[in-house]
């Protein structure tokens, strides 16, 4: 396994690296027509549209963060700086734009079509999983919010620098792979819970 | 030009701790409000996480603030581009609370929460990507 404190110009030189764009604006039309789909679907207050915007945004939320935090992550913790960087320059910004906006669909969907279904009022029989639910989300949140994404966009910015820090990547990445980690289990948590509620 | 240490030896205020702090705080506030709704929300609870989450955070600012020498430039494009992303997911939220007729103080409570987290966000974030950047000349 290669050593986090491995110089980094033993691999890529900085003209070989591939130019880091932190933002892909290319994507943000994709991410606007999300959102104003939601907003729709919450205005209508229509069923199929609310099931539509939770399902596919939960689906992909939960099955990106068990890929990443399960799979790929113990994969990217084996490989050498040089391809770690090469990988996160082409994967990160990417998801930059990709999990808020999941998580938005989700959660904003998830929240009317509860409200709809009528599982928030509190002696409903699947309250209960609501709040479990919610307290997940929380910790995913925080973990989300508080060390994971600070570490990806920290990671993108030293990989713009002409002479990226190798090991400050590599110890920002052990952050990230490890907070994948963690969300990925709870999201295991997050299928229990769905899958009851949806099953009455 | 004073020199400054490297950056991994910088000794740096804990702000991303304290904006964690924030976090937790705005978070847990939000589900207890979450598990009341849309019954009434006992308010005391949600007041004193919001209290003290304000008082986190005005620290925060007062200790980024006094850094010297930081990358303030890195810091203002980072957390600037976040709080827009945020002022997004925030007036998407806002825009649930009002739809789902959240009145009166729950809707102020909710909304201060909301701009503390608007705020928070790109702090931490900012600060997270500045400490490893070198300081403006």
């Amino acid at each position: 396994m290669a050593s986090v404190a491995e110089p980094i110009h033993a691999g890529l030189a900085p003209s070989a690296r591939p130019a880091v764009r932190v933002v892909p604006v290319r994507g943000l039309p994709l991410v606007a027509v999300a959102v104003v789909g939601l907003v729709v679907a919450i205005a209508t207050n229509s069923t199929w549209a609310l099931d539509f915007f939770h399902v596919v945004g939960g689906g992909l939320w939960t099955g990106i963060d068990l890929f990443f935090g399960l799979v790929l992550g113990p994969i990217i913790g084996t490989m050498s700086i040089p391809a770690r960087m090469e990988f996160s320059s082409r994967v990160m910004p990417k998801m930059l734009l990709i999990m808020p906006t999941l998580v938005t669909m989700t959660l904003g969907s998830g929240f009317q079509l509860a409200r709809k279904l009528g599982n928030l009022a509190a002696n409903s029989p699947n309250h209960g999983w609501l709040v479990a639910s919610y307290i997940v989300v929380g910790v995913m949140a925080t973990i989300a919010l508080g060390l994971l994404e600070p570490a990806n966009i920290a990671v993108l910015f030293e990989l713009r620098k002409p002479n990226p820090n190798g090991a400050r990547i590599g110890r920002l990445m052990k952050i990230f792979i490890y907070t994948a980690g963690i969300t990925g289990l709870m999201q295991i948590a997050t299928l229990v819970i769905m899958t009851r509620l949806a099953s009455g | 030009m004073e020199a400054h240490a490297p950056l991994e030896e910088r000794k740096l205020p804990p702000v991303q701790q304290i904006g964690v702090a924030v976090l937790v705080l705005i978070v847990a506030g939000g589900i207890y409000t979450a598990a009341h709704l849309p019954r009434h929300v006992p308010q005391g609870p949600t007041i004193a996480v919001l209290c003290a989450a304000v008082v986190l955070l005005a620290v925060n600012v007062s200790l980024l603030a006094r850094i010297d020498g930081f990358a303030w430039q890195v810091f203002r494009l980072v957390s600037g581009w976040v709080f827009l992303a945020y002022l997004v997911i925030a007036g998407m939220l806002e825009y649930v609370f009002i739809y789902d007729h959240t009145r009166g103080s729950q809707l102020l409570i909710l909304s201060l929460m909301l701009a503390v987290f608007a705020v928070d966000i790109p702090l931490l974030l900012g600060f997270s990507v500045a400490r490893f950047q070198d300081a403006d000349r």
